[in-house]
């Protein structure tokens, strides 16, 4: 379960990353979208529970509760499960799940706001995206580490010393 | 995706620890971004020449000793102490600029405050070269500035507690600081100042929010907290970020800014 819960936190971050945009004159926007937002990873979450029961009975065929009208389909042993279209400030929003053994395989998001010119604009920063989930632990894929206050003599075994020596 | 715009990376020891920059865009490799870099060491020098409770003849040591009062000082410490006395009110106390030593004597030590501080003020020089990427972090904790919102966002690793060679979340940042607290490479050395006793329960925290300095004291006052930490941490307002228990659970919190 608490991978589940993982996983909704993750669809959460992505669709933060996606419409949490941010205009520096209102902080009440930024404020709404992330309210729009989080209902979004409910439905993700009320998803990924339905997902469990298919496992469970062996049968496909769920939709998500607390309102939402989700649809699912089934592809092999995976079964899709679809939010319904939440509406934001900045247009629509779907989530679709991939559940396989009762536990969430992918996230895509199937529709997202276009055209609307605040679109352009982009949030300065966002939820953490665990490693485990959605990110490599490779240094390849980061710029920058933080860490507990590390000390220059505990430096060297640091994963910021190879990233800094791979730029020098 | 941010490697076809060019990274260039600078690092130097100051203050004991290790601090690196990396740049992208116009500046990343010019005399201009040189002459930045080294502005912005020199700042950290004055502050560490200041601040330092390493260094006797510091302004710092000196007020403790009570040699000099806080008029003699640069008014910078007056700055800094009154962040801690707030830092300390809005944590209930768990965060405070004064701790008591082995013997029981209450020591100023107001590093909680200078390092958050002192790079977020280090970072303007660098802030300020045009259409320049600027990613200025000192012993793990960092300022971030992207110029061109067409261009990716900078995107920090967060320490593995439990393992410094792996990263245990991924946090993408454009305008903004990152700061991590934690017992991972010192001992035990953030301790509640109410009880003078290190935090357990948490193994690190991390706090992302629009300035260094506030990310900073919010996260060593969440990890001073200990097990109190998310709930406090989720009162904070603009802030995101992770909680690493010591199980090696991990919980992300906050709305993106």
């Amino acid at each position: 379960m608490r991978r589940i819960i993982g996983w909704a936190s993750t669809t959460v971050t992505l669709l933060v990353l996606l419409f949490g945009y941010h205009t520096s004159t209102s902080s009440t926007v930024a404020g709404q979208v992330a309210d729009t937002v989080i209902s979004s990873g409910t439905v993700a979450g009320s998803g990924s529970g339905s997902g469990t029961t298919t496992s469970g009975s062996g049968s496909s065929g769920s939709s998500g509760s607390s309102g939402s009208s989700g649809t699912s389909g089934s592809s092999g042993s995976a079964t899709q499960v679809t939010g319904s279209v939440v509406q934001t400030r900045y247009g629509p929003v779907q989530v679709q799940l991939s559940v396989s053994g009762g536990e969430v395989t992918s996230v895509s998001v199937l529709q997202y706001p276009d055209g609307d010119p605040r679109s352009s604009q982009i949030s300065n920063y966002a939820l953490p995206v665990l490693a485990d989930e959605t990110v490599s632990a490779q240094s390849s894929s980061i710029d920058m580490v933080s860490g507990a206050t590390f000390t220059s003599s505990g430096y060297i075994q640091s994963l910021q010393s190879a990233l800094d020596r791979a730029g020098l | 995706m941010t490697a076809t715009l060019g990274t260039t990376r600078q690092v130097v020891h100051v203050m004991g620890m290790p601090v690196s920059l990396a740049l992208r865009g116009r500046h990343a490799a010019t005399a201009a971004g040189e002459r930045a870099w080294l502005e912005a060491v020199a700042t950290l020098r004055d502050v560490d020449r200041v601040f330092s409770t390493y260094r006797a003849d510091s302004h710092v040591s000196r007020l403790d000793r009570g040699e000099i009062g806080l008029s003699e000082c640069p008014p910078d410490v007056a700055e800094v102490l009154a962040i801690g006395e707030l830092a300390r009110v809005q944590s209930g106390g768990a965060f405070d600029v004064r701790r008591p030593d082995a013997s029981g004597r209450l020591v100023l030590d107001p590093s909680g405050v200078v390092k958050g501080w002192a790079v977020e003020r280090a970072a303007r020089s660098l802030v300020r070269l045009e259409d320049t990427d600027v990613c200025l972090s000192a012993g793990g904790d960092m300022v971030c500035h992207v110029a061109d919102p067409a261009r990716d966002p900078w995107l920090v690793g967060i320490e593995d507690p439990h393992d410094p060679s792996r990263v245990v979340a991924r946090v993408p940042v454009r305008q903004g600081a990152v700061a991590t607290s934690g017992a991972a490479h010192r001992g035990a050395h953030i301790v509640d100042a109410r009880t003078g006793v290190a935090a357990t329960g948490v193994a690190q925290v991390t706090v992302v929010g629009p300035d260094l300095t506030w990310a900073d004291v919010d996260a060593t006052a969440a990890y001073a907290l200990g097990a109190g930490a998310l709930a406090w941490l989720s009162t904070r307002p603009g802030r995101t970020g992770l909680v690493v228990w010591d199980d090696g659970r991990c919980e992300t919190f906050g709305r993106a800014g």
